[in-house]
Formats: C-alpha cells, structure tokens, sequence
C-alpha cells in the first residue's frame, strides 16, 4: 500500500522549521512492514507498527513514550535513529529532515540522536575494554588527536560517576549499575542532543535504579540534553518526564502535560494502564481490560480500544476511528467519548468519596 | 489455626559448594505461612529468594544444597521424605509458577495435554478423562476457547495467555500451597493485572496459600497480607505488608521504598531527587561481615562489621534485624 519513500530534497527548505524551541518534530510518521505472502508478494500482509504518528520534542524537554509492548514505541526510537525507513511521513531533526536523506547520513544523525538501551549486560561488547568503546564513535566521528580522544573519554567517565583510571577495564569486572553508566557515556561522547532512553532501568536491580534515574537528570541538565524516555514503569516515566504520550497499536492515543496524563487521563486506556500499577498501600483488586493486545495484523475496526475498553459503544467500532483532537490546553486525545467518560468519572469519584464519609 | 501453619520453615540455610569451599547463599532463614494465607518474599537479585523456594519444593540441585535448618510442610519435614515422597507433593500439594512462562512449558506438546497429565500422575485419571479436565481448567483460568485451545502449543499463546496455562497447571490438582516465582515480571502491566486478579481469585477461591516471590514490594505488598524483606541470603524484616510500606524498619527497606518514584509522589511533592542506596549488590561469595548491609549503610557503626544483629521483634508479628532500627 504504502511503498518505503525518500522524500524530495527540497522539501528541507519547507516548514521543517517550526518553533527554534522545537529540537524534533515527528509528522504522520508510518513504520509498516509486509509480512508472509509468496515470493511474488501474493497474500502478502501489512503489520502497521507505527501508522500516523506526530511528536514534538522542544529542547531541555524530556517526553515520555509509554504504551505496552508491541504498541509502537520502539518502532518509533529506531526511525529516529535511522535505524528503521519509514514508510511515510517526516522527521525534522534540529531544524533537518532527515526523512529526505540518503541512508548513509546515518553519520550525521548519530550526532544528534542516541541511544541508551535496556540491557546493560547484552548492549556493551564483552571483548572492547571501556576506553575501546568510548574511543570507537570518536574515531569515526573524525577525531584522531590521541589527546583530545583521552581527555573526551576521560570527562565522559567522570560525567557519568566513573573514574578514569577504570578506562581500561571490560563489562565484565564492573557491576550492572557501573555498566548502564558505560552505556551511558557511550550514547553521550558524541555530544548528541537527543537521547532516546529505552527502558533505561528496568534491567537493573531495585536499589541502583535510583542512582540512574538522577544521573540522566542530571545530565539532562547539566548537558543540555533532550530525552525521549520510553519506560512501561510510570512511576519513572512521572517522575521523569514533562510531557508524555502513550500510544496503543502504532498510534498515540492521548498526549500532554504530566501532570495531566497522570491526574486527568482521558483516554480509557491511559486510565487503565495507570489503574493496573499496584498500588502498595492498598489491597484493592487492579484494574483489568479483559485480553491482551489485539493482534495488529488484524486490528480491530474503529478505536483500536474498543474490544477492550469498557466504555466502548457501537460508535466506537465504526471505520474510521477516532482521530487525535487536541484541547486548547495542548492536552490531546483520540477516544470519541473522552467528555462524556471525564463527566462520568468526576461523578464517580464523588460518589466514593462521599461513601468513605 | 495459627497452632498448625501449612509451612513452617526454621533457620533454613542453603551452601553454594565450589570444590572443597563452602558459602552459605541463604542463612538463618525462617518464615511460616498459614493456610490460606498469603506471603510475599522480596528481594534483589542474588538474595536467595529464588532458591529458598527452590528448597521448599526440593528442587535444589548442586552446587546447591540445603546445609541446615528444617522445612516442616503441614507438619511433616520436607528433608525427611524419599525422593518418590517428595515429587509426590510437588504438583499435587505444593505448586509453583515461574517468571518465564515460554521457557517452563514444554514446547513440543500441546498445552491441554500438559495440564492433563497433573491429573493422570496425582490424581490417577485416564487421559481420557484427563484431557476433558483440561478443558474445564483452561476454562477456570478463563481463556476464551478452551476445548480448541487445549490443542495449541506454546509458541500460539500470548504471554499472558502462557502464563495462564500455568496457573491452569499450577492449581490442577488444588495445591494447598501456590509459590510464584516473578510470575509477571515478564508482561506488560495490563496484563499482570490480569494475572494478579485472576491468581488472588482463584487462591482466595480455594483457600490455597500464596507464596510470592519478587523484587516489586509495591506488587507484593498490594498482592500479600505479610512481607519479608531478603538482602544478600537473609531475612531483614518481616511485617504485615501496609505497615512495611508507611513505617519501613530495617534501612534496606527505608532504601527500597524510598529509592523508588511512586506514582503520585511527583504531583504531590515535587520532584525530588531520589533517595540512592549507595554501592552494589554484594556477590554470594562476597558478603560483607556483620550486618551484611553495612557497607551501604548510612547508619553503621562499628558493631554492624562485626555482629550479625539479633531479631527485634516490633508490633503485630513484624521483626527487623538491624542494630539501629528504626
């Protein structure tokens, strides 16, 4: 359906350059992927793991991207890394578009974006001694001097709570904590902009985790960094982010402020992720969408939340689905019946209020 | 019926052998829960959690072994039993989940055969009838379909929907104790609240007592009615799981509760920085001494490197081991 394209060149020139505030903007960005069919492409179907996707990141800001898997997100950090060709839409990074380039400015974009991964035991090479990976990305960045390469390395470790000296050492002889750090410095010797943070603590042990999440923030700071944060913990994602999206099945379907996701959700499905986290000072039931994810080769019609959303009517299954209508408070929301289920959970809540009384 | 628990298990330790070299990964380790009752063991990786329940089910294995202590499982010493005894009371009494639900099904046989053959090895079914009790388990753990379900392998279930025929295994054979090991550390958040309801109900259900076994003491507080904490092969605090939570005891779990963003706590205090537990986990064969938490310990003091502490006991059932406790 939708064949992979470069856009024009020219299109550069175009309104890739909103706001100077704005450090990416992301514009009906579609990753989609052919899947089974016959050598001729026969029975051959389309898996829309990313379908219309806008984001905009401003600088200093950092945006959580939460959903569940399969719902996109990762899809989404590779096309901003290059990693991934979009099927559609574009990606001004920084003022480019990087949509429009030929392949091989993968150079180019890795010094703007980065990329700080889960597992720190399976992303850093178990054969190259720490200053090996921090030195790599500066060789093929064009810097040869031995001195600047030793004193980038060295800043780097101590930007992340290393020591120079343990430059020398391999993944192995430092624990799992000392290695996100290594991840860390590696995603930021280039001096990117943006850092995508991919589920940056969630392999670590409970006690080191602290210890990272204030190091990215204060790095963030220090640096003048921008992050997209992409976590399924949303006590991480509140607690780090100043905007966050969520998406469901390649879309996003709500979109704002934290502190309006997190106290005003409204979408259903926003307010079933944030009902499904345990709460440890209560033992109340979790709240329950009754299945699993659609399968997103065959998604359902309408509001791709409606088989599970409690809410849902017949409105919500007829074609097309809802589109994502943004409030004048910037909070958006792709749900039909989003005033209608605010009203009623206010009611609600002051429902079982007034019985606690 | 606090006179009878359905496990008891008293000063339980657990060496790991390395040749002719002996170190204890579990140490002084006591706990018991009732019937019915639901227990949760919390802890990081490496603190013995994992194996302790390992030990309760006798699946340890070399280089681990159970050095001293007992297991008592309704009232009978676990140790004590022939191995044909033992893996009687596995799958029939005793029960467990595991974390990865791809990796402890078979892959190579059908799920519904898998649930079947509970029935025929405890209960002395046919696998006629069996197959038919198969169905009615994948039913009680409501996965939609079930007589074709029964058909499908592994590989053609979700995660949840693994997990599921797990819990469908599991509670075959109407176990008295269920242990669950990480059971949804695996799935995505939606989805572990699906399993979390699904478990408390059908437990709650039959009355079978729970065993959870997890680093998330946010989940294991809202799932467990009491809580013990594991730091590097022992017991710190034990309490009922609210009061772990508001009035944290033992520094660990100061850490352990103050070091993580809780939903709610940026909105109503601002962003601060999170409390850090300094250093790392300690390797089994590296155990600090004393109070095996000293050295990331704010409030240690010479007595910690040298003894170990005593248990404190604090209100309502609930001990600490801590020189300094709160």
């Amino acid at each position: 359906m939708h064949e992979p394209q470069n856009m024009p060149g020219e299109d550069r020139a175009g309104k890739g350059r909103p706001g100077d505030d704005v450090i990416l903007s992301v514009e009906d960005l579609a990753v989609h992927f052919p899947v089974g069919g016959s050598l001729l492409g026969r029975g051959r179907r389309l898996l829309r793991a990313v379908d219309g996707v806008d984001l905009e990141l401003k600088r200093g800001e950092c945006l959580g991207l939460v959903g569940e898997s399969g719902s996109g997100k990762s899809t989404v950090a590779l096309s901003l890394l290059g990693l991934l060709t979009p099927t559609r839409g574009r990606i001004v990074l920084d003022g480019q578009v990087v949509t429009s380039g030929p392949s091989g400015d993968r150079k180019a974009l890795a010094r703007i974006v980065q990329m700080v991964f889960q597992d720190p035991y399976a992303s850093l090479n178990p054969r190259q001694t720490v200053r090996r990976t921090l030195e790599d990305p500066l060789r093929v960045h064009g810097v040869t001097a031995a001195s600047e390469i030793e004193d980038r390395v060295a800043t780097m470790l101590r930007h992340v709570g290393l020591r120079p000296e343990q430059s020398g050492r391999y993944p192995h002889e430092f624990s799992g904590g000392q290695r996100q750090r290594i991840g860390i410095a590696r995603a930021l010797i280039l001096n990117p902009k943006i850092v995508i943070c991919d589920e940056p603590v969630s392999a670590l042990d409970v006690s080191i985790r602290a210890q990272i999440i204030n190091l990215l923030l204060e790095l963030k700071e220090t640096l003048g960094l921008s992050y997209i944060m992409i976590s399924h913990d949303l006590g991480v994602v509140e607690h780090m982010s100043d905007r966050v999206a969520v998406m469901y099945l390649g879309r996003i379907v709500e979109a704002g402020h934290w502190r309006e996701i997190f106290e005003r959700p409204a979408h259903p499905y926003t307010q079933t992720l944030i009902a499904a986290i345990p709460d440890p000072l209560r033992r109340a039931p979790l709240a329950t969408t009754g299945g699993d994810l659609p399968n997103p080769l065959n998604p359902p019609s309408g509001c791709a939340f409606s088989p599970r959303c409690r809410y849902a009517e017949a409105v919500c299954r007829r074609e097309p689905g809802p589109s994502l209508e943004t409030r004048a408070d910037g909070h958006a929301v792709r749900c039909w019946r989003a005033d209608e289920i605010a009203g009623q959970a206010e009611r609600g809540l002051a429902l079982t209020e007034g019985g606690h009384l | 019926m606090t006179g009878s628990p359905l496990i008891e298990v008293e000063d339980l330790r657990i060496d790991l052998n390395h040749g002719s070299s002996r170190v204890a990964a579990v140490e002084g380790v006591s706990f018991r829960i009732d019937r019915g009752e639901t227990f949760g063991l919390v802890g990081e990786s490496g603190c013995g959690k994992s194996i302790t329940a390992l030990a309760l089910i006798g699946l340890l294995r070399p280089p681990l072994s159970i050095s001293g202590g007992t297991i008592r499982f309704d009232g009978r010493e676990i140790q004590s039993l022939s191995a044909a005894r033992q893996r009687a009371l596995r799958g029939n009494r005793i029960a467990m989940i595991f974390q990865e639900p791809m990796t402890a099904l078979n892959p190579v046989s059908p799920v519904g055969r898998q649930i079947a053959e509970m029935f025929v090895l405890h209960k002395g079914k046919s696998w006629r009838e069996a197959d038919q009790l198969a169905v009615e388990a994948l039913a009680s753990v409501r996965v939609p379909a079930p007589e074709r379900r029964v058909k499908d392998y592994p590989h053609q279930l979700s995660g949840g929907m693994r997990q599921r025929v797990m819990i469908a295994i599991a509670l075959a054979c109407g176990p008295d104790l269920l242990i669950a090991d990480e059971p949804t550390t695996a799935l995505d958040v939606t989805v572990q609240a699906e399993i979390i309801e699904l478990m408390r109900n059908l437990c709650a259900e039959r009355g079978t007592a729970v065993l959870m076994i997890s680093h998330d003491l946010g989940l294991v507080a809202n799932v467990c009615r009491r809580v013990a904490v594991m730091y590097a092969g022992r017991i710190v605090e034990e309490r009922g799981s609210a009061d772990i939570f508001r009035a944290p005891s033992h520094p660990y779990t100061q850490g352990l509760v103050n070091s993580l963003p809780r939903l709610g706590s940026r909105a109503a205090l601002g962003r601060t920085r999170l409390t850090e537990i300094a250093g790392v986990v300690p390797a089994i064969t590296d155990f600090p001494a004393g109070c095996r938490f000293n050295p990331r310990c704010a409030h240690a003091t010479e007595i910690c490197r040298t003894a170990a502490p005593e248990t404190t006991w604090l209100g309502a059932g609930g001990l600490v081991r801590c020189h300094h406790h709160a």
